[in-house]
């Protein structure tokens, strides 16, 4: 099972939830998903501190655990600031940190995504900090308090998969003990299930589910692929190699020529 | 059949339902604390697309096919029905957009450059690729819920401020003020704008596709255009944010540079009231149908969905969009 800040959760896979037709599709794709943990926006979606009420009551009743994000804040008081009214509206110490360095890109601000890691931890947070696959801005990260990371796949609702595999296999092993989530930018379920054959803790997805032309059918979709991605890392794959290698003994051959 | 009937709201579904009745010759008493329609209805700040094969986009399928039914029902009622079909378009980078709605829809064919800038001589240059459905047409919201309430006064249909005492047969058309009966109803925010751009010709509406603010922009004649509209999951009613409204004038700028020089005539924002799957339903209590949870769609599909009642009452028949399941939470 798969624990963050000492919770365990059975399922790694985590769904956003917004964008969805209708709640009532978002209800079905998490059902079909087994998702163990929903993102919520706290932002775009409240309108107003209480106004959300009635889909707060719909998110808490999906009987996840709630991770509610900072998504849309571009400044560090901004990210603090949501991360407050979450905390409150959801009763969690957990907050997924993003802190938006570029409008257009939705590039991750590094800097400020470190300084207002730190001014949660330090308020008793529990951060999880949405990246980019940098090594040293996770080594700050993790300097700030973060027990989490959550590197992305490819820049968020693009579902270009993962685009930088080099730098996440680094990530990955240059901490193998923190947990890591891979956050945005997956579109197909082979991604999800390559992230996962990659020794990523989880994966967290949003649009790829609630913009598919059936999302319950894609959110199945991602579960599967989440749970082959785990088997295959768990079950230490073998090498590629080169040359082939028969899998019948081909006796009285020469052995090579 | 000479029952009485009250109706309780005079937005654009009571309005409709009373419609119905009147014409299947029904007495009827219309209650609305309101004596004329107003901002206070959400039905005053809708679109008035009848888009019934865009909506497919998201919505469900008896969206498309119950709303297939407005256009001819509000052209009988006495509407000035614009049959100008609807364009889809997209900027440069957000073209799969297109292609992902041209998919999911029915109804459509695809423009050129050229062909779009045919029927639509502003938008030449503008899009290389545009949706054009040439079945949908759009009304002007505030000007059919007066026409609606005018024709029924002067057919003696009686509106009151008060619900009478005895109140009998009882239609709730009251949308989302109907929340403390109906608990499974909530409220989606949506945020519009009116401008006045009298250098912008255009004579359909047209939705900008884009994968974070999507916008659509009808024209209501008179250099007047209608700017729509955010969706929020939240019942607020008012309070339209800088960041919404900054949103919608951004993607009306990037549709045409004119609409810089707009004068903004109106800010507007609203809930409709909406049930989990954004379907409306039909619900019946004792002696009180309540019809409700029209979310986007008051326009498309308040004729559908007058005519069942009108089914209901009238022939026994049970309405397709009846819950007797009970679904509340």
């Amino acid at each position: 099972m798969a624990e963050f800040y000492g919770t365990e959760v059975a399922s790694r896979l985590m769904l956003g939830t917004a964008q969805y037709p209708s709640p009532a599709i978002l209800e079905q794709a998490f059902r079909r998903s087994g998702a163990g943990i929903a993102t919520v926006s706290v932002r775009r979606e409240a309108g107003g501190e209480r106004a959300g009420g009635a889909f707060w009551d719909l998110v808490r009743q999906l009987g996840v655990s709630v991770l509610p994000n900072t998504a849309g804040c571009h400044s560090v008081r901004e990210a603090v600031t949501t991360a407050h009214m979450a905390r409150e509206l959801f009763d969690t110490k957990w907050i997924k940190l993003e802190v938006i360095g570029h409008a257009d890109t939705l590039q991750p601000d590094p800097f400020g995504l470190v300084e207002a890691a730190r001014i949660l931890t330090e308020d008793g947070f529990e951060v999880f900090p949405y990246t980019t696959e940098d090594v040293v801005l996770g080594e700050r990260l993790l300097e700030a308090g973060c027990k989490v990371l959550m590197p992305w796949g490819a820049p968020i609702g693009t579902g270009l998969g993962l685009t930088n595999i080099y730098g996440l296999r680094t990530l990955r092993a240059q901490f193998p003990d923190i947990p890591m989530v891979v956050d945005a930018g997956l579109g197909l379920p082979s991604q999800a299930a390559m992230a996962m054959e990659m020794g990523f803790d989880a994966v967290l997805l949003n649009t790829a589910v609630a913009k598919a032309g059936d999302p319950a059918a894609m959110a199945e979709g991602f579960a599967l692929g989440v749970k082959a991605g785990r088997l295959a890392f768990e079950a230490d794959p073998m090498e590629p190699r080169d040359m082939a290698a028969p899998s019948t003994p081909l006796i009285g051959k020469a052995f090579l020529k | 059949m000479s029952e009485h009937v009250t109706i309780l709201g005079a937005g654009v579904v009571g309005l409709c339902v009373a419609t119905e009745l009147a014409a299947r010759g029904m007495a009827l008493t219309v209650v609305d604390p309101n004596p004329r329609p107003g901002p206070h209805a959400c039905s005053w700040w809708a679109a008035g697309m009848l888009a019934p094969f865009c909506e497919a986009e998201t919505a469900e399928e008896p969206v498309t096919r119950l709303g297939q039914e407005a256009a001819d029902w509000w052209a009988r009622a006495g509407v000035e029905v614009a049959h100008e079909g609807s364009l889809v378009v997209t900027l440069g980078r957000d073209r799969a957009e297109l292609d992902r709605f041209a998919r999911r829809t029915i109804g459509h064919q695809s423009l050129s450059r050229d062909a779009l800038a045919d029927i639509e001589p502003q938008l030449d240059g503008r899009f290389d690729r545009a949706l054009f459905f040439a079945d949908e047409a759009h009304i002007t919201p505030r000007h059919a819920l007066g026409h609606l309430r005018d024709s029924l006064e002067a057919s003696g249909v009686a509106f009151v401020g008060i619900s009478p005492a005895t109140a009998g047969l009882t239609v709730d058309c009251r949308g989302l003020a109907a929340q403390d009966v109906l608990t499974d109803l909530r409220g989606v925010k949506g945020e519009m704008a009116v401008l006045r751009a009298p250098d912008v010709v255009l004579r359909r509406p047209v939705r900008l596709l884009h994968p974070r603010y999507p916008l659509y922009i009808v024209p209501r004649g008179d250099g007047v255009f209608m700017l729509g509209a955010t969706q929020i999951e939240s019942g607020e009613r008012n309070r339209a944010t800088l960041r919404s409204v900054t949103e919608l004038f951004s993607a009306a700028y990037a549709l045409h540079p004119a609409f810089g020089e707009a004068e903004i005539l109106e800010i507007g924002v609203d809930a409709r009231p909406a049930f989990a799957d954004n379907l409306p339903r039909i619900r019946r209590r004792g002696d009180t149908i309540y019809v409700n949870g029209l979310f986007r769609h008051g326009f498309l599909l308040s004729p559908a969905l007058a005519r069942m009642v009108g089914e209901l009452l009238l022939e026994g028949k049970t309405p397709e969009m009846m819950d007797e399941n009970q679904r509340e939470r």
